[in-house]
């Protein structure tokens, strides 16, 4: 309890710090720490990160790698946000061409065109860096059941687990906890394998969309106040 | 209207013997033509008495008038010549000296010095107004062409100082010596200095309660105070989001303009360099961010607004800049529609413009080969923001240019979403003409294997969806469809007819027509 107010206390001060010095050279070092922080506590600032990266792009020469790198598991772990752009973005072509970053670019790669398969096989290999990023697999499983959602009234069990990279037992144990919590249902599926009925959503059930175009926004109302007074 | 004139003695007559300088540069420094010290002298008067309306008037006509007619290929007469027509007066002269630098940047090329020289006056006179000693009252135009002007050179200046393979000896010792003049971080404090100080944030807050009248008072001080801070606070907010797409930080750029609610006029859409700056890198940057719809509708809006007044504003100095920006949002708006196809956000006039510039190469941008890609690559070359890289160069290495850089990467990782995108086009032609089709038979189709298929169309649904911070999920798609099992369903998506929004426009049509016939009396 102690610590965690303490946590907390720290991370008010870094966030109030790039609010009142967004261009402050001297705060590097602390954002620094802040993204230290931000792996061990698995907690996320983007505008913290954002921040250190254009002190980077404005210094080259104090930019740290490993620094950079963490940024962007963390970024990337932000999916389906567009986080990881937003950094490229800031860092220089000389420098994304360095093996580990190269790695990463290749993982966004398969995330943002829905590879999951390659994904989990490349992930596989670089278990150096993804590793150091405690809670990665568990966001990444989140993004590719965010894309899931989106796209599957019932998805068929072999391909939410090349997406979720779980199977068999595992699987059975996820998909339990899934249903109890989140709404899930299995579905035999005609003896054709299992079928995992995702919740409804406006984005896999369209018709659910329908209501909010029928409403009138409160501004348009006040063009007729005058009138009605 | 003003009462003298700017006739000027003909060019041979008795003017000053030539100095030395005059030798040197081909024309006299410190020359003063008639026509200059009554400019002068009436600006200064106008000035000290905040007569914005005769103060405009000379800033935007006879400035130009003079400028066209004395100072085609010539600077203007230094501010040392002109200082003892207006007292000496410390504001005048930098006022004086911003526009003598604006002059020169536009019509003839800036030295290294001229540069620094600019950069100074640009410090000298923006800490004059955050130190609040300012009691003038000047137009909105020209409050704005500072903040404008001011990030351009600092554009311009990276793009100068990245050129390293042909700069002087004396160049680059000049470069060292003065490494603070146009430093990223002095340029982006400048700006946000005036944000805060002017605690137009604030302001702006405020106003939504009703407590201020910034808005409704177009910005001016109607009560004997000064609106030189606040509008100028006001505008580097406008600064700040440029400079920060300048350097490919769209989010951040973002995030600055957020305090100004852009889907209503405002202080920003007085003055229309203002209001193109706020939209064109608004659309960008959420073009960049893969908002397309935000951007088509803000560029559709904006592009309208353009085509409809467009005619007002032929004989300002903007407009050829307005012609220009005007283009680049009409490439910006065919690369969204080719990468988002919803022609229905655009109005009826924009897309037959459209269609009529880019018409021929949306449709090969469809095609995703090779061809394609150079169209994408060939726009958005042409109407990107001149990105820069800020860092100033290593002046041991061998001297290289990198004034492409910034340029080359932002290129890019455009090109690469592009990339990711490309399959996304083939699935749409097959969706909008199926209400149902099975995975294997489109996979058939479009020539691919079934597991790929899958991993398109959860592209399709990634690229369309956009996440904010707060996980809001917000649809760019313009065909819903969903998976159920191996059977892809496709909803018809019939464009929302607005009943309410159509209901409340006739409503106060009608209140309208019932006034005008009350109005009208029957003998």
């Amino acid at each position: 309890m102690g610590r965690e107010r303490e946590r907390e206390v720290q991370q008010y001060t870094v966030e109030q710090l790039v609010a009142v010095n967004p261009y402050n050279p001297d705060i590097l070092p602390d954002l620094e720490n802040y993204v230290n922080d931000q792996v061990s506590s698995q907690t996320y600032s983007l505008s913290a990160n954002l921040c250190l990266l254009r002190l980077y792009q404005f210094e080259p020469e104090r930019m740290s790698s490993q620094i950079v790198s963490r940024i962007l598991v963390k970024a990337l772990m932000a999916m389906p946000a567009p986080d990881f752009s937003l950094c490229l973005f800031l860092i220089p072509e000389r420098v994304q061409m360095e093996e580990q970053f190269k790695t990463l670019i290749v993982l966004s790669h398969y995330l943002e065109t829905g590879r999951f398969h390659q994904f989990w096989d490349e992930a596989a290999k670089s278990r150096h860096i993804v590793e150091a990023v405690p809670g990665f697999e568990q966001a990444i499983q989140a993004y590719a059941i965010h894309v899931l959602s989106l796209t599957y009234q019932k998805v068929p069990r072999p391909v939410l687990a090349e997406a979720i990279n779980i199977e068999g037992l595992s699987l059975d144990k996820f998909l339990e906890h899934q249903v109890v919590n989140s709404g899930w249902v299995l579905d035999k599926g005609n003896g054709r394998g299992q079928l995992i009925v995702l919740p409804p959503n406006e984005f896999n059930h369209p018709e659910l969309k329908k209501n909010t175009a029928d409403t009138v926004p409160f501004e348009h109302i006040t063009r007729i106040f005058p009138i009605m007074g | 209207m003003a009462s003298f004139d700017y006739e000027d003695a003909p060019a041979n007559s008795a003017a000053p013997a030539s100095s030395q300088s005059h030798e040197v540069l081909g024309y006299d420094p410190n020359f003063v033509p008639d026509s200059v010290k009554s400019f002068a002298v009436h600006l200064y008067r106008h000035i000290r008495e905040k007569n914005v309306y005769e103060i405009h008037q000379m800033y935007e006509t006879s400035f130009q008038t003079l400028s066209e007619r004395l100072f085609k290929d010539t600077p203007w007469p230094s501010v040392d010549a002109v200082a003892h027509y207006v007292d000496n007066d410390h504001v005048f002269c930098l006022l004086y000296r911003e526009m003598w630098f604006r002059h020169l940047y536009a019509r003839l090329s800036p030295t290294l010095k001229q540069r620094i020289d600019s950069w100074d006056n640009y410090c000298s006179l923006f800490q004059v107004v955050l130190h609040g000693v300012v009691n003038m009252q000047l137009p909105n135009q020209w409050l704005w062409d500072m903040v404008d002007e001011f990030v351009y050179q600092f554009q311009s200046f990276c793009q100068y100082r990245a050129k390293m393979k042909n700069k002087t000896d004396q160049e680059i010792a000049l470069l060292r010596e003065y490494d603070q003049a146009w430093n990223v971080y002095g340029v982006l404090n400048y700006l946000q200095a005036l944000v805060e100080k002017s605690m137009i944030i604030q302001i702006l807050e405020q106003e939504k309660e009703g407590l201020e009248q910034f808005t409704a008072n177009d910005g001016y001080d109607y009560d004997g105070g000064s609106n030189v801070l606040k509008v100028l606070g006001y505008f580097s907010m406008v600064g700040l989001l440029r400079v920060h797409c300048l350097l490919g930080d769209y989010h951040t750029g973002l995030k600055c303009l957020l305090p100004i609610d852009i889907s209503q006029q405002g202080v920003y859409t007085s003055v229309i360099g203002s209001h193109i700056t706020a939209i064109y890198h608004y659309g960008f940057a959420n073009l960049m961010l893969r908002r397309y719809v935000e951007a088509i509708r803000e560029f559709n809006k904006i592009l309208l607004y353009i085509y409809k007044t467009k005619q007002y504003h032929q004989k300002s100095p903007q407009y050829e800049q307005i012609l220009k920006k005007n283009e680049q949002m009409y490439a910006l708006l065919a690369i969204c529609l080719s990468l988002c196809p919803q022609v229905k956000l655009v109005d009826e006039t924009v897309n037959s413009q459209l269609r009529e510039k880019y018409g021929e190469k949306m449709i090969r941008m469809q095609r995703y080969d090779d061809e394609a890609f150079a169209i994408y690559d060939e726009l958005f070359s042409y109407a990107c923001p001149k990105f820069i890289t800020p860092s100033a160069p290593s002046f041991e290495e061998p001297l290289v240019n990198y004034n492409q850089d910034a340029y080359r990467l932002q290129l890019k990782l455009f090109l690469y979403e592009v990339k990711q995108q490309q399959l996304l086009s083939g699935v749409r032609t097959f969706l909008k003409v199926y209400s149902t089709i099975s995975l294997g038979k489109l996979a058939n189709y479009m020539e691919v294997d079934e597991p790929t298929l899958r991993t398109i169309l959860m592209t399709y649904k990634h690229k369309t969806h956009a996440v904010d911070g707060d996980g809001k999920i917000t649809s760019n798609a313009d065909v819903d469809f969903y998976i159920d099992d191996d059977t892809i369903h496709v909803m018809e998506s019939k464009p929302a007819k607005r009943y309410g929004d159509y209901f409340l426009r006739q409503v106060v049509k009608l209140e309208g027509v019932i006034n005008d016939l009350d109005r009208i009396k029957l003998d």
